[in-house]
């Protein structure tokens, strides 16, 4: 069962081919096998699991029950499950209780799903290897020696090791298309406001994004329809009617105008990793797609401009972790500016002070105009160079990585490198489009990722290319050895 | 561009961290380095845009009536509270 995609087992499920309990309490078992070798989880409630998954059984049972009824997923750990832990991978909310559900949470319950556990992530979200959180670096499945990537590391390893075949994620800078990517798996970026952030612990929040990772689009498309919508609790969610995400999967591509972000092909960029991805645009073009480059001159500034953006943002939602209303707090606190000091300063790891305090440089009194308002004017200029690409193209491809997953300790000792390899990823996110990334060959053996940009709400278009190209192609099909 | 010691305990300072001395040097470093890479936006011309303020054109942040939409759940949310007593959250004296 557990090698069954999102859409195989919904069939199963409702024909009754197997129970909901059956299914949870198989992938319950792979997950807990899994465990001491990859670290993908942080919490793991197998008593609520087998309840919820009990409920849905009856539901199935008594008939009329959605099509998400019954299926395993997992959560990342940075969204609030109500009665549960939610730790964002960080001693700061080590023993966070969430009081209630995010949206996207609660959505999925509506529509049937039973969440077997709570994945493992970057601290805050902030990194591209899943080596800062306070839980242990997350391993990836096609190499144990190699980083899964980040921030949604433990989400990717998870659907890459068949332990669930889909887990909800977050993206503010790549957190999903780049751990998708390094973990061969399929990953979904939406537009800005298209899901839900209430309930979703803040890093950035004009960039932060949930989606999803799972093996296939199909499966993305079943559990985006799921998510999406309209959220009077996000006052940047946009009031906007959720397409049906299935059932335009298999239009052909004929007529579709593809661009190829020039930039993506730089110095930066392995030559074998380059190779996938022109052996994907031949796909494309065999499916009826016409083919050509595009440049996006302000691109290259992608980078530095999230490195004001970001940390500025998350300096002032991390203000909120002071020691007094939840989270952390140190001992014998010797007066009120101790407690503050001492409670940040033991609660957040190395990567996060980091953040932080770049914030906090780049806000502060003298600097805003230089550094803040500056890279706000680049990210106009970034955000019009994609308007103009996208009057003239259908769709932007690129690598979605410039290389294949990196060892486990390769880049944290200078946090520079580790920033540049989200660069292809951070464009997306400054302009709030939707991206995907998805399997498009081997590298070293290692899986390589094809990155889909689209204009903004252009979800449906990107999830019908992606299905497409995995009718065509079985790359999104290997399974890592050990986990097959 | 190279941040010095007094920056690095300036920023601490604002942002409510204590790094300790042997910390010190590495922070020194990995920001000065940031500053470097964020440094490259000088090469943007720029004179001619405004500040993005929405990356989707045109929208702005919604806005609600001023009115009470929550339930008082202050019970609930100070289970969380690493001190709380009688609805209120402790802290160390204030005032003398």
């Amino acid at each position: 069962m557990y090698s069954q995609t999102v859409a195989q087992l919904s069939r199963g499920l409702q024909q009754r081919e197997f129970s909901a309990t059956e299914l949870a309490r198989s992938l319950l078992a792979r997950i807990e096998g899994a465990q001491g070798a990859l670290n993908a989880f942080i919490s793991v409630d197998t008593e609520t699991a087998l309840a919820a998954a009990a409920a849905a059984d009856r539901q199935l049972a008594a008939g009329g029950a959605p099509p998400l009824t019954g299926v395993p997923i997992a959560h990342k750990d940075i969204f609030c499950t109500a009665g549960s832990r939610t730790t964002c991978g960080s001693k700061m909310l080590a023993n966070f209780v969430s009081p209630y559900d995010a949206t996207v949470v609660a959505r999925l319950r509506a529509a049937g799903v039973v969440v077997l556990g709570k994945t493992n992530m970057d601290e805050f979200a902030m990194g591209s290897s899943n080596e800062t959180s306070y839980f242990g670096p997350v391993r990836n499945p096609w190499d144990p020696t190699r980083v899964p990537g980040g921030s949604s590391g433990g989400s990717a390893a998870a659907v890459a090791a068949r332990l669930v075949p889909a887990a909800t994620a977050t993206d503010t800078g790549g957190s999903i298309r780049q751990p998708a990517a390094l973990c061969g798996v399929t990953g979904i970026k939406p537009t800005y406001g298209r899901v839900s952030r209430y309930g979703i612990v803040a890093f950035a929040s004009s960039l932060d994004q949930a989606g999803v990772i799972a093996r296939t689009a199909e499966d993305a498309a079943l559990l985006l329809g799921a998510m999406a919508g309209f959220d009077e609790r996000d006052s940047t969610s946009v009031e906007r009617a959720v397409p049906d995400y299935h059932a335009p999967l298999e239009r052909p591509l004929a007529g579709l105008k593809v661009g190829v972000l020039k930039e993506c092909f730089d110095k930066g960029l392995d030559p074998d990793v380059a190779a996938c991805v022109r052996a994907a645009l031949e796909v494309l073009r065999g499916e009826g797609a016409e083919v050509r480059d595009m440049s996006l001159p302000n691109l290259p500034l992608s980078v530095p401009t999230y490195y004001v953006v970001a940390p500025a943002e998350c300096s002032s939602n991390l203000a909120r972790y002071d020691g007094v209303r939840f989270g952390h707090r140190c001992e014998q606190p010797r007066d009120l500016k101790d407690l503050y000091v001492r409670s940040r300063s033991e609660g957040f790891g190395a990567e996060v002070k980091r953040r932080i305090m770049t914030g906090t440089y780049v806000l502060s009194a003298g600097y805003y105009d230089a550094y803040y308002l500056k890279a706000q004017r680049v990210r106009q200029l970034i955000v019009d160079d994609f308007a103009r690409a996208f009057g003239e193209v259908d769709v932007l491809v690129g690598p979605t990585t410039p290389t294949v997953a990196f060892e486990l300790g390769a880049k944290t000792s200078d946090p520079v490198t580790m920033y540049l390899n989200d660069i292809y990823t951070i464009g997306a996110n400054l302009a709030g489009l939707p991206a995907m990334s998805i399997p498009c060959g081997f590298a070293d053996a290692l899986p390589v990722g094809l990155q889909l940009i689209g204009a903004h709400f252009t979800e449906e278009r990107l999830l019908n290319i992606a299905h497409r190209y995995q009718l065509a192609t079985d790359w999104h099909q290997r399974a890592p050895e050990g986990y097959r | 561009m190279s941040l010095s010691r007094r920056d690095i305990d300036n920023i601490a300072q604002l942002a409510r961290l204590a790094l300790s001395e042997s910390e010190v040097p590495a922070y020194i470093d990995s920001l000065s380095r940031i500053i470097a890479l964020v440094g490259e936006l000088d090469h943007a011309d720029t004179r001619a845009v405004a500040p993005m303020s929405h990356p989707l054109a045109g929208l702005v942040q919604r806005q609600r009536p001023d009115v009470v939409s929550e339930g008082d759940r202050h019970e609930l949310f100070q289970r969380n509270a690493p001190q709380a007593m009688a609805g209120l959250y402790l802290v160390p004296r204030v005032l003398e």
